[in-house]
């Protein structure tokens, strides 16, 4: 296993995973982790590698007072065992064939990198447009490789380049919509609602959407 | 889908979230946590817009009558409230939830299942469907409910109209319910043919297919 510590608030681990099964990008696996006594917490994880990566990677937010997520910034490290299960959802998954549109908010960018890295690998890039949206740069994961291949970033609270911190308006997505079968919105709750939205202004069809949100769940 | 059992335990863990478990441990089904106050809402699809108005329920397929209430009409059946605790697959559970609507066993027997009916697909007007085992809507413990804590149930959390199936985990009580269809095989729903369990009992922690 891997480690890297990418911000205060995001661990990225990469697994080497005994008999792992091929996932599609957008998928995820539950980490399970087990105390002496058998107590059990247990959280799901967007898979962020491409599926020929010959390991498995999650990028994990810390959450405030996170059980799962707080565990695994302060103590994953290199040899430790963990006990993975997946990849699990075949709703929320882009296997590289119909044009399609993603918008991510905040750590919800992670199933989209996964799409990302496959449609690189495939050599579709051109089918897959995606937008991301993030407070501040250093807070988006996976920054290095979202500046330069997004082909929006829109940031809530500093500016970026030319573009005044907002989040994404209608107008700015219409040509991204345009000839799109599928959209993914993926991240917060309020972030999703928000997303399905803008969209629907945009011009996307709301049953071509496919929504991947999480709570705050530790 | 693989599995990597070690069953050994993961090196410093001791967990932070036992405190729930020591007042409530005998509520909480295991791999489980309590949200607190916090009541998710996951939904795979654009969430619909819809109002009491445009609502009914249709009980059909292996029944001797198909019958269908409106809002009214379902509101003149006899009332039933639930009150008890609420187990989400994605690992919370909520407890001391209130949910008032008609038991299903009143929508069933006004249709009347034929000999053959061992299965139910719960039809949402999104389009979104779960399997359910007949028996797991009989006996007083599935309702079609439209008010919690005595609120209007808002769009998000499924108004105007959600199934409740509060003995199996969150996903069977579909949201924006509109048609209860039974049938005499089972065949998977929505997220079971997307690699959920067929039955998702979280005291037997049936999350996936394959589960027990």
């Amino acid at each position: 296993m891997e480690v890297t510590r990418d911000s205060e608030k995001l661990v990225r681990l990469r697994f080497e995973v005994a008999d792992r099964v091929d996932h599609l990008p957008g998928q995820h696996y539950v980490l399970r982790l087990r105390a002496e006594d058998g107590y059990t917490a247990q959280r799901s994880y967007s898979i962020a590698s491409d599926p020929a990566d010959p390991l498995l990677e999650l990028m994990i937010e810390c959450l405030p007072d996170g059980e799962v997520s707080g565990f695994m910034h302060a103590e994953a490290r290199v040899g430790d065992e963990f006990e993975l299960r997946g990849p699990i959802g075949g709703w929320f998954t882009w296997a590289g064939d119909v044009p399609a549109l993603c918008l991510a908010g905040g750590s919800g960018v992670v199933p989209v990198v996964a799409m990302m890295r496959h449609a690189r690998r495939l050599g579709v890039e051109h089918l897959l447009r995606v937008v991301v949206v993030a407070r501040t740069l250093p807070e988006l994961p996976y920054d290095d490789e979202l500046v330069g291949r997004a082909d929006m970033i829109a940031l809530t609270r500093e500016n970026l380049g030319s573009r005044v911190a907002a989040p994404p308006y209608p107008d700015e997505l219409v040509d991204l919509v345009e000839g799109v079968q599928r959209a993914y919105v993926c991240g917060s709750v309020g972030f999703a609602s928000f997303a399905q939205r803008v969209l629907g202004e945009a011009g996307m069809r709301a049953d071509a959407i496919r929504v991947e949100q999480f709570g705050a769940s530790g | 889908m693989s599995e990597n059992h070690a069953m050994a335990f993961t090196r410093g863990f001791t967990g932070k979230r036992r405190g729930d478990r020591a007042t409530r441990g005998d509520r909480l089904p295991p791999g489980q946590y309590d949200s607190g106050e916090d009541w998710p809402t996951l939904t795979a699809e654009a969430t619909p817009r819809l109002t009491p108005e445009d609502w009914s329920i249709t009980v059909d397929g292996l029944v001797e009558e198909q019958r269908t209430w409106s809002w009214s009409e379902a509101h003149a059946l006899p009332g039933s409230t639930y009150a008890g605790d609420i187990h989400c697959v994605t690992t919370w559970s909520k407890f001391d939830m209130t949910f008032t609507g008609v038991s299903v066993d009143t929508l069933l027997d006004a249709a009347r299942p034929r000999p053959e009916a061992a299965y139910v697909m719960a039809h949402s007007s999104t389009g979104y469907t779960t399997n359910l085992p007949l028996e797991d809507l009989r006996g007083g413990r599935a309702w079609i409910v439209w008010e919690v804590g005595g609120t209007p149930l808002s769009v998000p959390h499924g108004g105007p109209v959600r199934l409740l199936v509060p003995h199996l985990y969150f996903w069977k009580s579909a949201k924006w319910v509109s048609r209860l269809e039974l049938m005499d095989r089972d065949r998977p729903g929505f997220w079971e043919a997307n690699g959920y369990h067929d039955r998702g009992d979280p005291w037997l922690e049936q999350r996936y297919q394959g589960d027990p």
